[in-house]
């Protein structure tokens, strides 16, 4: 039934790109109709997903398609059901969302069909991906929704910007999938072929499960983008148009730690504790480093995809925690570990969606990427406005909002470090906690910066002041996504339970503590020991709420007084006296100086002079570009053979023949 | 049932008592600098009097401006009601850990920092950018310096942490006195105290929590103010309870509930003293050494959660 499900999600997205084709001519009929199929291929891959969390058994199948000699096998078990659930989840809200969005692409320069089209592609080869159970259907379907998200990212490709991002992210998901074939080539050679089945029982040793293991970390960790392979992620999302924004941040991310998470713990089986410390290194450094990034970006949408770097990187701090943990023989707290990893994958899922629907909602209604151009939309957008902030709040890792259940579970198996042997292992453990700490609190500071010039004070920009109510359609799917990241926040027990069976399937342990003492209480592992009561705390800041309000509330209504604001006796304010985003983090870009390319300075612009600043990626400008201008100058080093001449090409082809003559007798 | 009612009447304790605490410290400040000063309980009639004002909003504050002041007091009270300050073993102490506790400082200040940005003023800004700098600083230094005593314990739930180290025979670990230290500067960081921020000014180049606070007027003056009281004083009681746990009750009977707010009382008394004296033989600090400071709170909780792993386990 859950695979019956699942394989209805799938063709219903093939179908959302395929069907409408007849009628792109009538821009009503095309995008009703592959939205409406996008949405219902999101309801059936999340109850399909939801089944086969609670199923007894995984479900299996073979499909009668694909190479002759492998056909493509289709398993759904806890794992891929719960990140089926997720890409359904964020794919419904989005085929909410887009009608209304894509109406400003409408008699633009590309036709919409191509938006749907490779819409539909690119979530059908993710819906895929998760029930794919050989390797040449998860490649497969790995190349499927890489290709289709890139024409996605290319879309507006008029602007050479685009086409660059687009350019890039096509290469480093070409090498990305290369390093993940190379893998799966490994265990191939070991196991008695292909399917992840014979995969899982082949029996390496330590070297070349290590091989295969540094392989399929670069190959996953590329598509999600951990420090240093994240390049492609701050350029080819903000390009892209903002619901796919959303699904790519939002999900494909979460595709690739679903194959990480699958290679290692499946596949790989046997886990070193090496891995873990690799893990948890790269994780922390992208934790720490993308929220760095993010403070200094004021275009919105880049800022948002720099931050999924930093919860990339937190969710890889919880899988490298569960890995040391696995490797040293604590199956317990290995769970606690992955749990938190999992349970981030879906919290970052939902708010950063909600996110990017919002600052897809302010794009459309003000044109505005550039967050110094924004200010005081929540007049003007007060739904959305309520929206991003539980999204800013829950990104921020706040109670009692989910961004911090899952902060906080990653904290408790940091904790755990002391019941580690080494003497350096359980001492930097800790230290990874106060890089997780370092990053919360940056991770605050930098949505205060973002919302409080984005929605209040005054506007800056005439765009801003102009900007209008989105369609209830684009509220509604905001709405979804805010009341789900409270709904996650407070009742983690819940989820705890169900991420469980996950646990259990996976490494044959459970948490059966987090959940025992009734759905008030999440005590992952002894109430003594540590405890959160998260639907407590939500009922405790309302009460106190309501008593200040209901005692401190004078009695007599009288219409509240205003009046200007202090301008220090100089005389009316402007927009422009207020903070700017680049001056809100000035004191922070001081503090950590070295981990940007800071060049700043004044210029002079013809009337006047301009304050410039300009922020680079160490990662770019000291590995990107040198290894760009190398490959570039050995091309141009080959293409000396290639002088044109046609006696020479002959001559060419006269050796190669020999050559290949020579090779085969 | 009497947990529940001892939790109620301690969080009650906890916000009235929180004004006579800030008095206290400020009278001393006075006397150490020969002044006359106010008498301590001045706090509670500037809290009367701005509650009885009429409120006058900025014509640009928009709804976040007036649910702030309300958000962040109930998210200090709360906080409040989860330390324990006379007893341990509550039931309200199993609703957050340490951990918990530092997300619902971060919520506080979240929303502060959000009231600060919206009337649209350089000032409210500036108090905004700055408060979110330091406390971004400050809070791994805060978090590694309970994680010291967490993994002493093995636990991060206040109440235990404070029930084990009380119980057991006094021993000096080294890795407390760093974290105790580290703990005690970030705590005049968090509370804006000299020489980080001083409560007292209203200068543009010097304040940072009374730039984010400049607009309010009236009720929601008197809550914001409030709010602070209660963080100087939870800051006092964390300090107080975790390193010096002796005297905290153990049980609810009223004998132990009894000493152990003769005990909170005795040792906020020394603290208040401690801060005075420290407020008065400082100067406060240029903006950009405050980093310096606050990684040298780092370093400290640093060395102390090193010391614990190498010295004790």
């Amino acid at each position: 039934m859950a695979l019956h499900l699942a394989i209805l999600a799938v063709l219903a997205s093939l179908a959302s790109a395929l069907a409408p084709i007849p009628f792109h001519r009538s821009h009503r009929l095309l995008k009703g109709l592959a939205f409406l199929l996008l949405a219902i291929s999101g309801i059936a891959a999340v109850t399909g997903g939801f089944l086969a969390l609670f199923a007894e058994k995984p479900a299996e199948l073979l499909l009668p398609v694909g190479l002759p000699w492998l056909h493509c096998h289709l398993r759904l078990d806890p794992l891929a059901g719960f990140f089926l659930a997720i890409i359904g989840l964020i794919t419904l809200v989005v085929s909410l969302y887009g009608p209304t969005y894509v109406r400003e692409y409408q008699g633009g320069p590309q036709p919409l069909l191509v938006l749907t089209l490779f819409t539909g592609l690119f979530v059908g080869g993710m819906y895929l991906l998760v029930l794919a159970a050989d390797a040449f259907s998860f490649m497969a379907s790995w190349e499927i929704m890489s290709v289709s998200s890139y024409f996605l990212v290319a879309f507006q490709h008029q602007h050479a910007k685009n086409r660059a991002a687009a350019f890039l992210y096509l290469l480093m998901a070409q090498v990305g999938g290369l390093c993940i074939l190379l893998a799966y080539g490994v265990l191939a050679a070991f196991g008695d072929g292909f399917t992840f089945a014979a995969m899982a029982s082949a029996q390496l040793d330590s070297s070349w499960s290590t091989i295969a293991f540094l392989l399929a970390f670069v190959g996953f960790g590329m598509k999600a983008g951990v420090v240093p392979l994240h390049v492609w992620l701050p350029q080819a999302h903000p390009v892209a148009p903002s619901h796919i924004s959303a699904l790519m941040s939002g999900v494909m991310l979460k595709v690739a730690v679903y194959g990480f998470i699958r290679f290692t713990y499946f596949l790989l089986g046997d886990i070193l504790w090496q891995w873990g410390v690799l893990t948890l290194f790269i994780g922390s450094a992208s934790a720490l480093l993308g929220v760095l990034y993010a403070l200094m970006q004021h275009d919105l949408k880049r800022l948002l995809a720099y931050h999924s770097v930093e919860n990339i990187g937190i969710i890889y701090m919880g899988l490298g925690l569960s890995m040391i943990f696995a490797g040293s023989a604590l199956p317990g707290l290995a769970t606690l570990g992955l749990i938190a990893a999992l349970y981030h994958c879906l919290n970052h899922a939902v708010f950063k969606s909600l996110l990017f629907l919002g600052a897809g909602a302010i794009i459309h209604q003000s044109h505005e990427h550039d967050l110094e151009q924004m200010g005081g939309l929540i007049r003007r957008m007060p739904v959305t406005a309520v929206c991003f902030l539980v999204g800013c709040i829950s990104i921020s890792a706040l109670p009692p909002f989910n961004g911090f259940v899952s902060e906080w579970l990653t904290f408790q198996a940091a904790l755990q470090g002391s019941a580690l042997q080494g003497g350096v292992l359980s001492s930097l453990i800790p230290l990874a906690a106060a890089v997780l700490a370092l990053t919360g609190a940056l991770a605050a500071a930098c949505f205060v910066k973002v919302y409080g010039i984005a929605f209040l004070g005054l506007p800056r920009s005439r765009h801003a002041r102009k900007a209008r109510i989105p369609q209830p359609a684009m509220l509604t799917a905001q709405g979804i996504l805010a009341a789900l990241c409270l709904v996650l926040g407070i009742l983690p027990t819940w989820t705890v339970g169900v991420l469980n069976r996950i646990a259990r399937d996976l490494l044959g342990h459970g948490l059966p503590e987090a959940t025992a003492h009734g759905w008030l209480w999440l005590t992952p592992m002894d109430p003594r020991q540590a405890s959160y009561g998260a639907p407590l705390t939500l009922l405790g800041i309302g009460l106190a709420c309501l008593l200040a309000y209901l005692l401190l509330h004078p009695r007599k209504q009288t219409p509240i007084r205003t009046g200007a604001a202090w301008d220090c006796g100089f005389g009316p304010l402007s927009p422009r006296m207020q903070y700017t985003a680049t001056a809100f983090s000035m004191p922070l870009r001081r503090v950590f100086r070295p981990v940007w390319s800071v060049s700043e300075g004044l210029e002079d612009t013809g009337t006047g002079r301009a304050y410039r600043l300009k922020i680079g990626d160490w990662a770019w400008l000291k590995v990107y570009q040198p290894l760009g201008a190398l490959l570039l100058a050995a091309a141009r080093r080959v293409t000396l053979i290639q002088g044109g001449n046609i006696r020479a090409y002959l001559a060419y082809s006269f050796f190669t023949l020999l050559f290949l003559l020579w090779v085969i007798v | 049932m009497i947990g529940w009612l001892l939790a109620i009447s301690q969080a009650l304790l906890f916000l009235l008592a929180a004004p006579l605490m800030a008095g206290w410290v400020k009278w001393l400040k006075c006397r150490l600098q020969n002044r006359k000063g106010p008498p301590p309980w001045q706090p509670y009639r500037d809290l009367a009097k701005l509650f009885g004002k009429e409120v006058v909003l900025a014509e640009t504050a928009s709804p976040v401006f007036r649910v702030a002041p309300y958000m962040v007091f109930s998210v200090t009270a709360l906080a409040g009601s989860v330390v324990p300050l006379l007893t341990v073993g509550l039931p309200t102490s199993a609703i957050a850990d340490v951990i918990v506790l530092i997300g619902f400082f971060a919520l506080a200040r979240f929303f502060l920092a959000l009231a600060g940005m919206d009337v649209g003023t350089a000032f409210g800004g500036m108090g905004s950018s700055r408060e979110m700098t330091i406390s971004s600083l400050a809070e791994p230094a805060l978090l590694l310096a309970v994680f010291t005593l967490a993994m002493t314990v093995a636990s991060t739930n206040l109440s235990t942490v404070i029930a084990h180290l009380a119980t057991e025979p006094p021993q000096l670990y080294p890795s407390f006195i760093f974290a105790a230290l580290a703990m005690a500067l970030v705590a005049v960081a968090e509370t804006g105290r000299v020489p980080i921020d001083n409560p007292a000014t209203h200068l543009e180049l010097t304040m940072t929590h009374e730039a984010m606070i400049l607009e309010y007027s009236s009720r929601h003056l008197a809550l914001m103010e409030w709010a602070a009281m209660m963080k100087l004083l939870l800051y006092g009681v964390l300090l107080a309870n975790l390193f010096i746990p002796w005297g905290v009750g153990l049980t609810f009977t009223p004998a132990a509930v009894g000493w152990g707010l003769l005990a909170i009382t005795a040792k906020l008394f020394f603290l208040g003293i401690i801060l005075a004296v420290t407020e008065t033989s400082l100067a406060k600090m240029r903006l950009f050494r405050v980093p310096q400071y606050l990684s040298l709170a780092f370093i400290l909780s640093l060395i102390g959660l090193l010391s614990h792993v190498i010295l004790e386990r």
